[in-house]
């Protein structure tokens, strides 16, 4: 008897970001600019709301969907952030994170041989999400040329016309590209013409600097064929309370949950009070910790600019994507880890289009950032 | 955010920050930035530039204390007459008036509990206005202008994440 993986698993190749994670291990004293997550606790009313309902013993399952209290507030606060109209009960689903979200969705949308148009370089889940689905991946290579924005005419060249599915994540990781409303109608228009079905992740949608966010699912007909997803984890910094949440018209919920009420029956409970708190009275902190990011933004910006590494000016989630100042992303990364003990992510393991780059993090306190940028200063000069 | 709260915003947050630094973060070139600070000094916006101490380190022995004072007033004595007299006493750290069950809320120090006392009973207990004065010997600061004294937030996050 041996565990002989599916044929499906073997199409999934293994994470580049685990190497790296296991390069970086080695060391103990970096300072790492690797960290797809906030380095802010919760705010301390969510953390005291979870705490107490742990108190008042409320850990059994709640609804499916998540519960409703939960879902209210939701609807009500993206109707007032983002202009979404979502309603509680039939058309919001409560998930373990947005990227169980995203799974639902590739299997819920997806049969064997149909295609997923994928705007890259990306989170690491859609690719290997759309292929544990069944479905061919068509690679979107967004371009350094275009601030890494989504255009019609890359989508035209990348032969998306033929999919099922197009995925989109702005404001992006691992580029920190945001998209405005105008940048957004020619890929509007492209999914009405071609009828694609729109995945489009905006877990970083209040991370987004010196302009407002646009959901493509708030453009003419859009809402229809859009899948929205959002959560906790970058705006609250609420990461390991794994929630997330999908909006979408309640046919494609309904099929959502479908899944979701076999494999997970429900997202954390815990997590579903501290949220409830977050977005009854948490905004301020949120502001406060997006004030935070936009200033070390500056300043890594500011850095790169000084020490003549090529860097457009990301205006969302916490990354900027310079080009890496040597031909071969990964082995730069390598010898900066080994030599300099700071940690950044090649660019490649995102995807098409990331190579010859580096996603740098500035989730991480100013004073060890400083220290990061001297350190990758004497690497370079 | 005008340049001015943006500028004041970051010294509030950590006075040490240098002038580079603080351009860099609010995209601001140097000279803007020393000119924000000179206008924010001179207009008396920013007072002084403080470290916060955990003094329990450095002078375990030191004595602090909180005292409440009720006052009253007549015709010719104002809050503000007997405001600047306490604060000429380098004892007093700090002097607010505020609302409640008593007028002033004053914090001393001083280098014993018999010095804090003395220096109560003898300076601020006779002032013809004060009638009454009630000293809370400070045991334990948790927090001090928005710095927590404990062990601080480890980061425990993974090194590398998607």
């Amino acid at each position: 008897m041996t565990f002989e993986q599916s044929e499906r698993l073997e199409t999934v190749p293994p994470s580049g970001i685990r190497r790296f994670f296991e390069l970086a291990e080695e060391y103990d004293d970096i300072i790492s600019l690797g960290v797809g997550e906030p380095d802010f606790a919760p705010p301390w009313a969510a953390r005291d709301a979870a705490i107490a309902s742990l108190e008042r013993g409320q850990t059994s399952y709640t609804a499916n969907r998540g519960m409703r209290e939960l879902r209210e507030r939701i609807e009500g606060h993206v109707a007032e952030h983002y202009d979404l109209s979502y309603d509680a009960d039939e058309e919001i689903l409560v998930t373990t994170g947005v990227s169980e979200a995203v799974d639902l969705a590739f299997r819920a949308f997806l049969d064997p041989g149909d295609s997923v148009a994928i705007a890259q370089p990306c989170y690491v889940s859609y690719v290997p999400g759309a292929q544990l689905a069944g479905a061919g991946v068509v690679d979107v290579p967004t371009r350094e040329a275009d601030e890494f924005k989504l255009t019609r005419e890359t989508l035209e060249a990348s032969g998306a016309a033929d999919a099922e599915l197009l995925v989109i994540c702005f404001p992006n990781n691992p580029t920190g590209a945001t998209m405005t409303r105008a940048e957004l109608e020619p890929v509007a228009e492209f999914a009405r013409e071609h009828d694609l079905l729109v995945l489009s992740d905006e877990v970083y949608a209040d991370l987004t600097y010196g302009g407002e966010h646009t959901s493509i699912a708030t453009l003419p007909g859009m809402r229809e064929r859009t899948v929205v997803f959002n959560g906790f984890s970058k705006a609250y910094a609420m990461t390991g309370l794994r929630l997330g949440y999908a909006m979408a018209p309640p046919e494609a919920i309904e099929a959502m949950n479908r899944i979701h009420q076999y494999t997970m029956l429900s997202a954390p409970t815990t997590a579903q009070h501290a949220a409830i708190e977050a977005l009854d009275t948490c905004d301020p902190d949120v502001a406060e910790m997006r004030d935070q990011y936009d200033r070390r933004r500056n300043f890594v910006l500011s850095r790169f600019a000084d020490m003549g590494i090529d860097c457009f000016r990301a205006s969302g989630a916490f990354y900027a994507f310079p080009e890496c100042p040597r031909d071969d992303s990964a082995a730069f990364a390598e010898a900066l880890l080994e030599e300099e003990r700071v940690a950044v992510v090649p660019g490649d393991v995102f995807g098409a289009g990331g190579e010859g780059h580096l996603r740098v993090s500035y989730a991480t306190g100013l004073s060890q950032l400083k220290e990061a940028m001297n350190r990758l200063e004497s690497f370079v000069d | 955010m005008s340049t001015r709260e943006a500028v004041l915003d970051l010294l509030r947050e950590n006075a040490r920050y240098s002038t580079d630094d603080i351009a860099r973060m609010t995209d601001l070139s140097p000279e803007e930035v020393e000119e924000t600070i000179a206008a924010l000094e001179d207009d008396g916006v920013v007072r002084a530039y403080q470290a916060v101490v955990d003094v329990e380190k450095v002078e375990p022995e030191r004595v602090h204390a909180s005292v409440e004072l009720n006052v009253t007033l007549d015709r010719e004595t104002g809050y503000d007459d007997i405001a600047k007299r306490l604060a000429k006493f380098p004892e007093v750290q700090t002097l607010r008036l505020v609302s409640g069950d008593f007028d002033f809320a004053m914090e001393v120090e001083g280098d014993s509990m018999s010095d804090v006392s003395r220096f109560i009973s003898e300076q601020v207990a006779p002032v013809p206005e004060i009638t009454q004065t009630v000293t809370h010997y400070i045991m334990q600061t948790y927090k001090e202008r928005g710095v927590e004294f404990g062990d601080g937030h480890d980061d425990d996050r993974l090194s590398v994440s998607p």
